[in-house]
């Protein structure tokens, strides 16, 4: 008999409430993220989802409660602490982040360059490789942000992202505006990523598609603003295939794409 | 008192009055923390060479052209209002003095400090609004790189050490410009411009004038940081920290010229007081 292994998480939201001024974005939320699985975030836009990622790494802290990396709130670790035990993480912003003023190479070496004494050389090596890994050619070094496409764009941004061998990815709408073969392209890239190194996943997606390609597990959120007094914010938790025969009519429209009474909810809002 | 679109009533004046004192002590109070951080990072670190030379370059020798020509303009307008002025009570020989001692004192280092503020602090507060709201920022924090010590401290850094040498520039521009046209055109004798102007300025106020650029630099280059490091979202919001970073940059240094100003002249009380005793001792 094997007997199941029992693990504490890797990530962790207990109770936590983030307001934005007079907003309240997330209220009363506990998440666990384990080692190893890939956690899909959905939900409606404005449900707290790309706020949760950033609690998660300690870019932005709680209003009340507390975000734990493994089993350490964030508030506890000094400031040096949490700069360095962010270099275990890699984030793919939503609208990729590329630093405009460097060039393609130094964005991709930023992250290295900054925390280690590479020689150039060895910084061309790491750029070549990462810019291999997420099917670039090494010619596109010399070019600006600014005249990449959008899918060149979200690659060149996870070619930094995993430049410093990150052991947490985090993904904010990697496929957000990029057309079908590209979204394909950024699905496999993060299946790939999975493969080739033990990384813990956490993807924030509208993404049909990346739902059912990417996730061990699925977690719903839904706006603070329509939920009643007691309901919980986090409304559903389970696999990919569940979600999509989940008997909560929210997460059935919002899964199969229906509309369902949002309209008539919209204009009297 | 009136009602808005959605039926709430506006506030009234005592409330905006309110508003408006709290929202400037605040600022003020974030202000100064701000400027202790950029002491603290700057005192752990200075910054890269990497980081430091494109500052350099674009802050000091980027802005030489528009200090220098602007400073040669204040020096001929000075020499215009003044030559009549002057001449009334005969003494149009003493104009070098009156050129060169104002823009010595006062009008180089304000000028320089003004024109950096167009030119560098918007720029400044633009840049960094805008890698706020396309979060370059929370990218340059996961990888590895403190916002302040990488992206405030050497344009605070290069603003500082330049502002004097661009003062001198404009000083030097404004009396060259002031010396033509009042030689050249007004008719005033170059001798007399000159041994007027030499007999009066002393080092001290020159030494006067670039002390206060040092305070004017450093303000401006915390403002015009601070304002982009709190852009509000979006291209209104880029816009608008360019604004209040040239806006209150502007108060800033004509408020501190005045501050700086009174202990300037009462230093200069002290030294002269102190000077004469101990000369008339020896």
């Amino acid at each position: 008999m094997v007997l199941p292994v029992i693990l504490d998480p890797l990530l962790e939201l207990r109770g936590v409430l983030r307001r934005f001024g007079t907003q309240t974005v997330l209220r009363q939320v506990d998440l666990q993220v384990w080692p190893g699985e890939t956690l899909v975030l959905i939900g409606e836009s404005g449900c707290g989802k790309s706020v949760t990622l950033k609690l998660l790494c300690g870019l932005l802290p709680p209003t009340r409660g507390q975000a734990l990396f493994e089993g350490q709130p964030w508030s506890a670790r000094s400031e040096w602490d949490s700069q360095r035990e962010r270099l275990r993480f890699g984030f793919l912003f939503q609208g990729a982040a590329l630093f405009d003023s460097l060039n393609v190479f130094e964005n991709v070496v930023f992250g290295v360059r900054q925390n280690y004494h590479l020689a150039e050389e060895q910084l061309r090596e790491i750029a070549r490789e990462r810019l291999l890994e997420v099917g670039l050619p090494f010619s596109v070094c010399e070019k600006k942000p600014a005249q990449l496409s959008g899918g060149m764009k979200k690659r060149v941004a996870l070619a930094r992202a995993l430049a410093l061998t990150p052991e947490i990815m985090l993904y904010d709408e990697p496929t957000t505006g990029l057309d079908p073969v590209m979204t394909d392209v950024i699905n496999e890239l993060i299946l790939q990523t999975r493969r080739q190194r033990p990384v813990t996943s956490i993807v924030v997606t509208h993404e049909m598609s990346t739902v059912r390609k990417v996730a061990d597990r699925v977690v719903m959120f839904h706006p603070v603003s329509r939920l009643g007094e007691n309901e919980p914010q986090v409304i559903f938790s389970g696999t990919a295939a569940e979600a999509f025969v989940s008997p909560d009519s929210r997460v059935n429209h919002f899964v199969h794409g229906r509309a369902g009474d949002r309209l008539q909810e919209l204009a009297y809002a | 008192m009136s009602v808005g679109l959605t039926g709430e009533r506006a506030p009234g004046m005592i409330a905006v009055f309110g508003r408006a004192t709290i929202h400037g002590i605040s600022f003020v109070g974030d202000l100064t923390l701000f400027a202790c951080q950029f002491l603290l990072r700057c005192c752990l670190a200075l910054p890269r060479k990497r980081l430091l030379l494109p500052s350099l370059y674009s802050i000091g020798v980027q802005s030489l052209p528009v200090v220098a020509v602007t400073g040669a303009f204040i020096g001929m307008v000075m020499a215009v209002q003044s030559y009549d002025q002057l001449r009334t009570v005969r003494m149009e020989a003493t104009l070098g003095t009156v050129i060169n001692m104002t823009l010595v004192k006062e009008l180089g280092p304000v000028l320089a400090a003004i024109m950096l503020a167009g030119r560098v602090g918007s720029s400044i507060a633009a840049e960094l609004g805008t890698m706020k709201v396309t979060e370059q920022i929370e990218a340059l924090r996961m990888l590895g790189a403190e916002p302040i010590q990488h992206l405030v401290v050497p344009r605070v850094l290069a603003c500082v050490l330049l502002i004097p040498l661009l003062t001198i520039f404009s000083d030097a521009a404004g009396m060259a410009g002031g010396w033509v046209f009042s030689t050249q055109v007004l008719g005033v004798e170059s001798v007399h411009y000159w041994k007027h102007s030499e007999e009066v300025i002393t080092t001290f106020d020159v030494c006067g004038g670039l002390f206060k650029s040092l305070f004017f630099g450093l303000a401006m280059s915390l403002i015009a940081c601070h304002r982009g490091l709190h852009c509000e979202a979006g291209a209104e919001g880029v816009g608008k920290a360019a604004t209040e970073s040239f806006v209150l940059s502007f108060i800033t240094i004509m408020a501190l010229d005045f501050i700086l100003s009174i202990v300037i002249a009462s230093t200069q009380m002290f030294w002269f007081m102190y000077w004469y005793r101990t000369g008339t001792a020896g």
